[in-house]
């Protein structure tokens, strides 16, 4: 395969011979109309500067309460920590995982692997363990599910208005911007890391 | 964002398309590498990345079906047990399905959280059942209806299938949140575990599926 770099459509495995794109051009199989690809080069410092920013306001999310709720004199407020501990105190134990895991431990995984790629990349080395961390972020990648959650505060909220005073906290615009964030990250091409990394650096780990 | 068509590679003279498989090379799902791979080669480790190379994901069909009878029958237990339980002063305790949950919020006036938790916990499992279903049998049947449709159909399921945990989590919150011993409290129902099961189970299925079936001949 030394002649013109070749293209096989990932949903119906159709072949096709890459050809230069204009910037923010996408590429679409003529068989199956799938993504094939596209010229969004991906910014190295962006990634950081995202991934930084999405850590510190994940710890953020995470230390300060949702919502508070009023009743009569009765005030309670709720962490993402107390609604997991909550749901397993009541003996739904795997719904209480499931929170855990979407919410909490797949996200900050995910950004901490992000980092880990990123940051010897940035510097022209391929840190070490680069291949499995990045086989991690692809398979956890569709288990991380904050936008969800984030709906989910809404649909709380309206439901409890009608028996109690609530307001959203500052762990609410936490999650919230974090959805953005993790959005944002998640939108660039992994496959171009694998390509970068391959190009600055020849050694294997 | 401009979209462009590209032409394949090569088209047979009786008009189907060359795949990878047909040429013998194969993308590394993992990096994208595109690796020369013969038939019975399948399982070598991408020269990049290490991750094994496949023509088509492996037992795919009964893979996809197994996942797929499960959370049929999880659905079921779902829907019929309650996902949680109000006890409020004076009242009685009163337990919620996922059903009653959206017909609550549709009297209480949000119309429009009582539509999206409609879609989101309703529609898109049974949708999604029922479009997993259509593919894995006309795909096995090696079907050439609609099959540009079906392909996006696939990615459609993909791309939602996640935003079924949204009762999930409301169920969590509202649990954490209303508390006050004598008053009024919220407690979780096993509804909601298979609930949960099944938006686990419908999403591991549909990533076991593999699209390009769609357009492969019949297996023999």
């Amino acid at each position: 395969m030394s002649e013109a770099p070749i293209v096989i459509c990932e949903h119906c495995d159709a072949v096709y011979r890459r050809r230069p794109l204009a910037l923010g051009q996408l590429a679409r199989c003529s068989r199956c109309d799938g993504p094939l690809y596209r010229n969004r080069p991906i910014d190295l410092d962006v990634m950081l500067a995202l991934a930084v920013a999405a850590l510190i306001v994940l710890v953020i999310a995470n230390v300060f309460p949702i919502v508070n709720l009023q009743v009569s004199n009765d005030d309670r407020e709720a962490t993402l920590w107390g609604a997991i501990l909550a749901t397993y105190d009541s003996g739904v134990g795997f719904v209480a995982l499931l929170a855990a895991l979407t919410v909490f431990f797949y996200p900050l995984l995910q950004l901490l692997l992000y980092l880990h790629v990123l940051l010897p990349l940035r510097f022209g080395m391929r840190g070490a363990g680069f291949n499995t961390s990045m086989h991690l972020l692809r398979a956890m990648q569709p288990w991380s599910m904050v936008e969800v959650f984030v709906l989910g505060v809404l649909v709380a909220l309206v439901k409890l208005s009608s028996m109690a005073e609530v307001t959203p906290k500052l762990g609410m615009w936490g999650f919230a911007l974090l959805t953005v964030l993790l959005t944002w990250l998640n939108s660039f091409d992994m496959h171009q890391l694998w390509d970068i990394a391959e190009e600055r650096c020849s050694g294997r780990d | 964002m401009a979209a462009t068509k590209d032409a394949p590679l090569a088209t047979a003279v009786i008009g189907a398309t060359i795949t990878a498989q047909d040429l013998g090379v194969a993308g590394c799902t993992a990096c994208g590498q595109v690796v020369r791979l013969s038939e019975n080669c399948d399982g070598a480790p991408c020269p990049r990345c290490n991750a094994p190379l496949w023509h088509r994901k492996r037992y795919s069909f009964s893979r996809t079906w197994a996942l797929l009878i499960a959370a049929g029958i999880l659905y079921i237990p779902a829907n019929l047990l309650p996902i949680m339980r109000t006890r409020t002063l004076g009242g009685a305790a009163r337990d919620d399905t996922i059903l009653s949950g959206v017909v609550e919020l549709w009297q209480a006036g949000s119309w429009d959280l009582a539509v999206i938790v409609f879609v989101a916990s309703i529609l898109v499992p049974v949708v999604k059942i029922g479009m997993l279903v259509v593919l894995l049998v006309t795909s096995q049947r090696g079907s050439h209806w609609a099959r540009v449709n079906r392909s996006r159909m696939y990615r459609l399921i993909e791309f939602v299938g996640h935003w079924s945990m949204l009762d999930v989590f409301v169920v969590a919150l509202m649990a954490a949140l209303v508390r006050f011993q004598s008053l009024a409290d919220v407690t979780p129902r096993p509804g909601a575990v298979a609930f949960g099961a099944v938006v686990v189970l419908t999403m591991l299925a549909s990533r076991r599926f593999d699209p390009r079936l769609i357009w492969d001949p019949a297996p023999k």
